[in-house]
């Protein structure tokens, strides 16, 4: 469950870049651990962030976690069905779940391929 | 099962209160008079004592089950306690009464109760000065918080961040954060501190510290000394999260050991309800280098023996609460204090850490307990997680779930945080050996059924008034009024 395609962080996201334009949500692996997902806070349009930076927040029946951005850019689009289906995150982390939509301020740097990250999960 | 309003039948009585002699208004201003009458429910007296009997049956409690609840101490509360607190001499006092000049006569009593408590709890915890007031443990988080910032604000300090290990009590980083300081959480190494990290994590821009001793684990901090000095080195406090004193009572006294504020919870700690049947009280203690900053108002003791409630400090960080705490539940905590002595405290820390380390003992080779290769025992709780049962679809949900069909209620599941699928077992000290032999006989069983059949898990529970509960259901779709339903 951990798409060689896509790019990801330590801290359990994923990025799809493409040229100046990245996709990001949450992994299978974060899904899983949180459980049933209950409500996420999505970032804004317009709003910027650099790597690193805290997008938004997400609260299952298990816990709330902070949402970390995976890239440095501005947020074009965000998936608001979420809003009222979270639990989209939970069937589909990599489609159907994606969280939101960027667009790169730098180029997509210090992220991790499918090999590195399937490493840290297995540590855990 | 409906509530007493959908139950009331308009105009049907329980009591006849008396009528009072002349008029309403000879009491009571005519502009203050109600224009209707309230909304309560009528119903005879029969209906009354059924409706709340069988509301009581539902109820799960200390009372009538086995509570190993992790990290929040869910004792037995002795009933003496409540015989104390219903002396007419406190139920009939008025909160407003040592607060009006010249009535401070009328109150000794209470007044001196407050100040032995703050006596003894210095005395049990070696620090040099108490409040009673904060309302509860958060409240005492939040005004411990307020006082570290209140030294620092004193001697000018530029300090803006608060160090809190991951094993620490969850409020511990929302304290902090409410009282305006970054939070920086340190990773803990065999399941305590690192005083690596903490030497990476430290400069002089930190505030402080906030431990819990033992930790969320149950495991006792044996870096302690250093971490002590490692934290005064930058001019920071130590904060000590006083929701597991339960396992060092008459043990170790914090202030000893280097503590510069603390809270307890006497709903914990000392006996008196918790949870539903709070409320809590979250005293704060400090040291002399805390001291002038503590909330007012304060009991002082004049050299003729007189209380009275003493409001002349000027470095004080005010008020934090009305009257002087919950007073009912401080008396209580009092009674349970001189009831046990010396002695009987030692003894609610020993045999808190036995039942803890028995059951620990019986269950590790059924369930994973972490840690157990660095830390030979655990204190007054521990952490068993259920790994392996995961990997077969039973998670640490359904066993707990599955506990309560036998009568037992959960323990904490998935906190701390640092261990999957946890399960964070508390049986405090006052459990028979036969209770505790009981409770490890019930969960073996619910782990070898997990083996052989999961589902059978996976649906408890099914013996309780209501069965398993869609909790993402009432996460995503609340119903807040009975109207809605």
């Amino acid at each position: 469950m951990i798409p060689k395609e896509l790019s990801y962080t330590k801290t359990h996201e994923w990025a799809k870049v493409e040229g100046d334009v990245a996709i990001v949500g949450i992994t299978h692996f974060a899904q899983e651990q949180l459980g049933d997902i209950t409500f996420i806070e999505l970032p804004q349009i317009g709003q910027k962030f650099n790597r690193g930076d805290e997008m938004g927040s997400i609260e299952s029946v298990k816990a709330a976690s902070e949402i970390y951005s995976p890239v440095s850019g501005e947020v074009i689009a965000v998936n608001e069905e979420l809003e009222n289906a979270p639990e989209k995150i939970n069937q589909d982390p990599y489609g159907q779940g994606w969280i939101a939509r960027f667009k790169l301020t730098s180029p997509a740097e210090g992220l991790l391929n499918s090999d590195e990250y399937a490493r840290i999960v297995e540590e855990h | 099962m409906k509530t007493i309003f959908a139950k009331s039948v308009p105009g049907r009585k329980g009591v006849w209160p008396e009528e009072p002699e002349g008029q309403i208004t000879d009491f009571i201003p005519e502009n203050l008079l109600r224009e209707n009458l309230p909304a309560l429910p009528e119903q005879s007296e029969l209906d009354v004592v059924r409706h709340f009997t069988l509301l009581s049956r539902r109820n799960f409690g200390v009372d009538s089950n086995f509570y190993p609840l992790g990290s929040c101490t869910m004792k037995y509360n002795p009933k003496f306690m409540e015989d104390i607190a219903n002396l007419s001499g406190f139920t009939d006092l008025h909160p407003l009464v040592p607060q009006l000049r010249g009535a401070g006569h009328y109150t000794q009593g209470a007044l001196e109760v407050l100040y032995e408590t703050e006596k003894l709890l210095c005395e049990i915890t070696g620090m040099d000065a108490f409040t009673l007031q904060p309302l509860a443990g958060a409240h005492g988080e939040l005004t411990g918080v307020m006082l570290m910032a209140a030294y620092h604000n004193y001697k000018g300090n530029k300090k803006t961040k608060i160090i809190v290990p991951d094993s620490a009590h969850g409020t511990n980083p929302a304290s902090a954060a409410i009282a305006g300081y970054e939070v920086v959480s340190i990773e803990s190494r065999d399941g305590i501190i690192d005083p690596q990290a903490l030497k990476d994590a430290l400069d002089d821009e930190v505030a402080g510290l906030m431990m819990t001793c033992p930790n969320t684990l149950g495991l006792f901090e044996r870096h302690l000394r250093e971490i002590v000095e490692l934290v005064h080195s930058v001019d920071g406090l130590l904060y000590y999260d006083g929701a597991n004193l339960n396992a060092i009572l008459g043990k170790m006294r914090v202030g000893d050991v280097g503590f510069d504020v603390v809270h307890l919870n006497l709903h914990k700690t000392f006996g008196t309800p918790h949870g539903g049947g709070g409320p809590g009280s979250g005293p704060v203690g400090v040291n002399k280098k805390l001291e002038p900053f503590l909330p007012i108002s304060r009991v002082v003791k004049l050299e003729d023996g007189q209380f009275f409630l003493d409001y002349d400090y000027p470095f004080s960080i005010g008020y934090i609460a009305p009257f002087y705490g919950n007073f009912g539940v401080i008396l209580k905590a009092y009674a349970y204090i001189l009831r046990l002595g010396r002695e009987g405290l030692i003894r609610v820390s020993e045999n808190a850490v036995l039942a803890a380390n028995y059951l620990r003992k019986k269950l590790e080779d059924y369930l994973h307990i972490p840690y157990n290769r660095t830390c030979a025992h655990a204190m007054h709780e521990f952490v068993a997680s259920a790994v392996k049962q995961a990997q077969k679809g039973v998670r640490a949900l359904d066993i707990a779930k599955a506990l309560l069909d036998k009568g037992h209620h959960a323990p904490t599941i998935y906190f701390p945080l640092i261990v999957k699928e946890c399960l964070m077992i508390e049986p405090t000290e006052t459990e028979s050996k036969e209770t505790l032999d009981q409770f490890v006989d019930d969960l073996i069983e619910i782990l070898k059924i997990a083996e052989e059949n999961p589902e059978a898990i996976q649906e408890a529970p099914v013996n309780t008034p209501v069965k398993r509960l869609d909790e993402v259901k009432a996460a995503r779709e609340m119903i807040l009024k009975e109207q809605d339903m």
